[in-house]
Formats: structure tokens, sequence, C-alpha cells
């Protein structure tokens, strides 16, 4: 689903933030990206969602090469990929459900269908009684649920998640983790951006680490291969 | 390398949605827009008044000097229907002459009327009307000569027309000089030609003005928005998604300012209406001031209209476009 060939990032002449990164996630699959910060998780986020073109290599996700994509195209990719922020983006100026619309109010969903599937979402997130609040009167942990249940809410198969447990305490993380978890097992592929290295091996799933722009292992962390 | 791809571009509508209901839902959404953008407007009522005043007035000003100018050049269409040449004979030209080149005048196919006026009635007349009867009576004799008062046929009234007339008598025997009650009449028409070109440069200069108000009040709106368009894109929004919203408060912010232009100039020409009558009675004219007629009326909003949206344009490119998500 996501596959990324001999890719390497040059923002000018003396930052290289990926340097000829290779790693493939099939479908359902669920992996952990960490690494300091500035090691380039965001910049491989970012190669996903269109913001950023590799310099060199190739970028796929389900089957389409990114790497040349017409702009006017972006917007139909992004429709594919789910997104979870640490800040979540919500917009204060509109309810719980209203936010939770907006992806499918970009696609074109017919208004009674919206109502569905917002809902279908919310009920996932555990959120369906707060969808007439605003998201100002939400906890932290409540406000990053919102946001997963606008990145999935319209179907996607990969979801994207950077930092999402960023301001979380340890039992709303896991709460957040399980989530993605049960999104996985229904076939999306999820990539979570972390460096909360605890939370990690507690998932013991697939984990890739970088360093340096460098991608320095692939695997379980209790049987990590290291790549040196 | 071929993979089957599993995204197809435009494939996001999931499962099976007929064309009738992505109409629907595309229609739908442009209502929506189209009453967000009201609403936003009536939620800033004063700055949405104070965009619309400023449309209006410079709508209004061009609009107002180009009617004024079209019912001047009116009344000037009406003066050259009585336009007269008069022909000058030589000092010596015996009045026998005089009358047979009337009559070779008369049957000029150009010519509707000749009237010969000898020298004795032009004095007597000149006498009358000038007021000058005491001085006259010093002469010794008349200085005036024999003259023709000419109407031209209808079709050779034209200014084309007399002045082809005009070069024709100038070239018969005993002509002394042909004069044409035109001159004024003519500078009068360069004159509101000339004003009509500086109204259109007003007009257009204004138009960009307006067009410039509508780019900075978008950009703002824009900037207010930048969260929302932000999110929008990050989920799949096109360009033409995240810019309706602000093309439809251009174009709000266009037909809100033409009403203005069309009310002002409603209450202009009315308030002007009685002062004008009662100069053109003084003058014996016929002069109307002509107001905007229902189908101008309609242009004028129209064309604010498209004002206003080309504005939206311009910010739309020039702000929203280069708009991404990660950028902050």
């Amino acid at each position: 689903m996501i596959e990324f060939r001999q890719v390497t990032k040059r923002y000018d002449s003396d930052h290289t933030a990926l340097r000829q990164v290779n790693f493939a996630l099939n479908r359902g699959e669920l992996a952990f990206l960490t690494g300091h910060s500035g090691a380039g998780k965001s910049t491989l986020l970012k190669l996903l969602m269109v913001m950023e073109r590799p310099s060199a290599g190739e970028v796929w996700v389900g089957g389409q090469l990114l790497n040349s994509l017409p702009r006017r195209q972006i917007p139909y990719i992004r429709r594919h990929i789910g997104v979870v922020f640490q800040n979540h983006q919500l917009l204060f100026d509109r309810t719980v459900f209203d936010n939770v619309a907006m992806p499918l109010r970009v696609i074109g969903v017919a208004p009674g269908d919206i109502g569905r599937r917002v809902r279908a979402a919310l009920d996932k997130v555990g959120l369906l009684s707060k969808e007439k609040m605003n998201p100002l009167q939400l906890s932290g942990g409540e406000q990053q649920r919102v946001g997963i249940a606008r990145a999935v809410v319209n179907k996607p198969p990969v979801l994207l998640a950077d930092e999402p447990t960023g301001n979380l305490d340890p039992e709303l993380s896991a709460d957040i983790m399980n989530l993605f978890g049960q999104f996985s097992q229904v076939g999306v592929t999820v990539l979570i951006a972390s460096h909360d290295i605890t939370l990690i091996d507690d998932m013991n799933r697939r984990t890739l680490r970088l360093d340096q722009g460098q991608l320095v292992a692939d695997g379980r962390p209790r049987t990590e291969v290291n790549r040196g | 390398m071929a993979k089957p791809s599993v995204l197809r571009p435009g494939g996001a509508r999931q499962g099976a949605s007929p064309l009738k209901q992505v109409v629907g839902s595309y229609l739908d959404h442009h209502r929506t827009v189209a009453r967000d953008s009201v609403a936003r407007m009536r939620r800033n009522p004063v700055s949405s008044m104070m965009t619309w005043a400023v449309m209006g007035v410079a709508l209004a000003l061009p609009v107002a000097l180009l009617l004024l100018l079209a019912s001047l050049q009116n009344v000037s269409a009406g003066w050259e229907n009585g336009a007269r040449v008069t022909v000058y004979l030589g000092l010596e030209t015996p009045l026998p002459q005089a009358s047979a080149l009337a009559d070779q005048i008369d049957t000029d196919s150009r010519v509707a009327f000749v009237e010969l006026v000898d020298r004795e009635r032009a004095l007597a007349e000149f006498r009358v009307s000038s007021g000058f009867s005491d001085a006259l009576d010093f002469l010794q004799e008349n200085p005036l000569p024999h003259s023709l008062l000419i109407t031209p046929e209808a079709n050779y009234r034209s200014t084309d027309g007399v002045e082809a007339l005009v070069e024709y008598l100038q070239g018969l025997p005993a002509v002394a000089r042909v004069q044409v009650d035109l001159g004024w009449l003519q500078r009068l028409n360069a004159l509101a030609g000339l004003l009509t070109r500086a109204a259109l440069a007003l007009a257009i200069l204004l138009a960009v003005a307006v067009v410039l108000v509508i780019v900075n009040t978008v950009r703002l709106s824009i900037e207010s928005r930048r969260d929302e368009i932000l999110v929008a894109k990050l989920v799949g929004g096109t360009d033409a998604f995240v810019r309706r919203p602000f093309l439809y408060t251009g174009t709000g912010f266009g037909l809100g300012g033409g009403l203005v232009a069309w009310l002002l100039l409603l209450i202009t020409f009315w308030w002007l209406s009685a002062p004008v009558a009662r100069l053109a009675a003084l003058y014996h004219s016929d002069f109307v001031l002509n107001g905007l007629g229902f189908e101008n009326a309609v242009m004028l909003i129209l064309t604010a209209m498209i004002l206003g949206w080309l504005g939206a344009w311009v910010a739309v490119r020039r702000h929203l476009d280069d708009m991404e998500p990660g950028d902050h």
C-alpha cells in the first residue's frame, strides 16, 4: 500500500532530511515511525501527503507514483489518506459533527449519508454523545479522538498519524493506540510517527527507526533487525 | 512498474454513486456556500455595507456622467435637424442674378428649400434686431449683400452631407461666402465626445479600484479562514472547492455594490430632474435627463457582480492557491 524506493529528500545543499529510504507497508499493516526530532519523521509523512516531493527515488501509495503527480490530482490522493495530528487541527468555529463531516463535504457526499457516516465514525471513537458540542469544550484526549474520527470518516485505505499521543497521559495514549490497532485489523494501513518509546515497546509492532534521515532499523522492537 | 492502482484519482466517491446524486450534491454545495456567504456578510453588516458603499459610489459616478453625456448628445441630435446654410453673394451681384441663382440651387436634389433675402430686407432686419439703427444711418450705402437661406433635405443634414453641399455652393459663381450654423454644434459634439472618452477612462479606473477593493476584502476573509482552508486542503478539497466560498463572497459584494450604485443613480436623477426641466424650459429645449432604464440597471448590477467575482478570483489566485498545509 505504501512503498518508498531509494527516497532522498534534500531541502537545500546542506540539509538532507531523508537519505535513500526503502520500505514497504502492506494493506492492513500497522507500523511505527520513530527517531529523534529532526530525524526525518515529518518529512516522510509530508512526502506521503504530497506536501513535499522527493528529490530522488519513488514514493508509491496505493499503486500510484506520487513523484510526478500533477498538482490538481493531489486532492484526490489526499482523500484516500486519513491524517491525525498532534495538535489535531480541529476548527473551533463549528461543532464536533461539522468537524468530522468536513472530508465528506469536500468529496460531495449526499447530506443524508453525511449524518449516518459521521455518527458511525464518532461512535467508533466513543464520542457519539458529543456531536453537537464545540471541540473547545472537550478534553485533550477527546479532541484527539475527534481528529481520528475525521481522519477515518471517509474510510481511507491509509491512515497516517503524527505524534497522535503527544499531549496525552499513558492511559489515554493506550486507548488511542488500540483504536489504531482496530483500524489496521479491518484492512487500513496505519503509519504512526511517535517518539514515545515505552508505548512503542508495549505495542511490539513493526517499527521504522530513522536517524539523521537514514532508515537504521526495521522490525519489532523486541526482535529488532539492526541494519547498522 | 505498472501496479494496479487502488487509489484512482477521482475515485474517491465510494460506492455506486449515480451521476444524478453527484450533480445534486454539487448543486447542494453551491447552495450551502451561497447561503454561508450571505450569513457571513450579515454577521459583519458594517464592514459589508462599507464595501458596498465604496463599490456603489465608484460605479455610480462614471455611469452618471455617461448618462448625462448621452442626454446631451440626444439634444444636439435634435438640433442638427434645424441645420441651415447661409450663402452670402458678392456685394456687386444684381438682384436678378441672385434670384436666378436661388432657382438654380432649388433644383438641386440635396436642397429642400431656398429663401432669397435681398440686401434691403437684410438691412431692415439687422436694423431691428441689432439695435445699431442709429449707427447704420451714418453709413452711405448698405454694407450687406444679398443672401440665400438654404435648408438641406433631411438626408443631407448630417455633418458630412452639409459639408458636401457647402463645397458645391462655394463653387458657384457670385458666391462670396458660405456659412453653416453648425460650428457651435460641432464644438458641442466634439466636447461631448471628449467628455465621453474621459468618462470611459474614469469608468475603467474606477472599475480597477472596485476590483482592488474586493481583492483586499477577500484577502482579509481568506486570512481569517486560514485554518479552515488548510483543513479542507488536507482532507482532499480541490482548489475549486476551496475557492468557491470566496468567489461567492466577491460576487455577493458585487451584487450589493451594484444595487447601491443603482439606488444612488435613482436618487441623484430624481433630485436633478426638477431643476433640469426648469433649465430646459428656459432654453425652449426638449432636453430630458434620461435615467437608467431597467435593462441598463440590470447591466450595471451584472457588471458589478462580474467585477466582484474578478476581484475575488485575483485574491484567491494570489493568496489561496499557494496556501498549503504543512507550511505553517
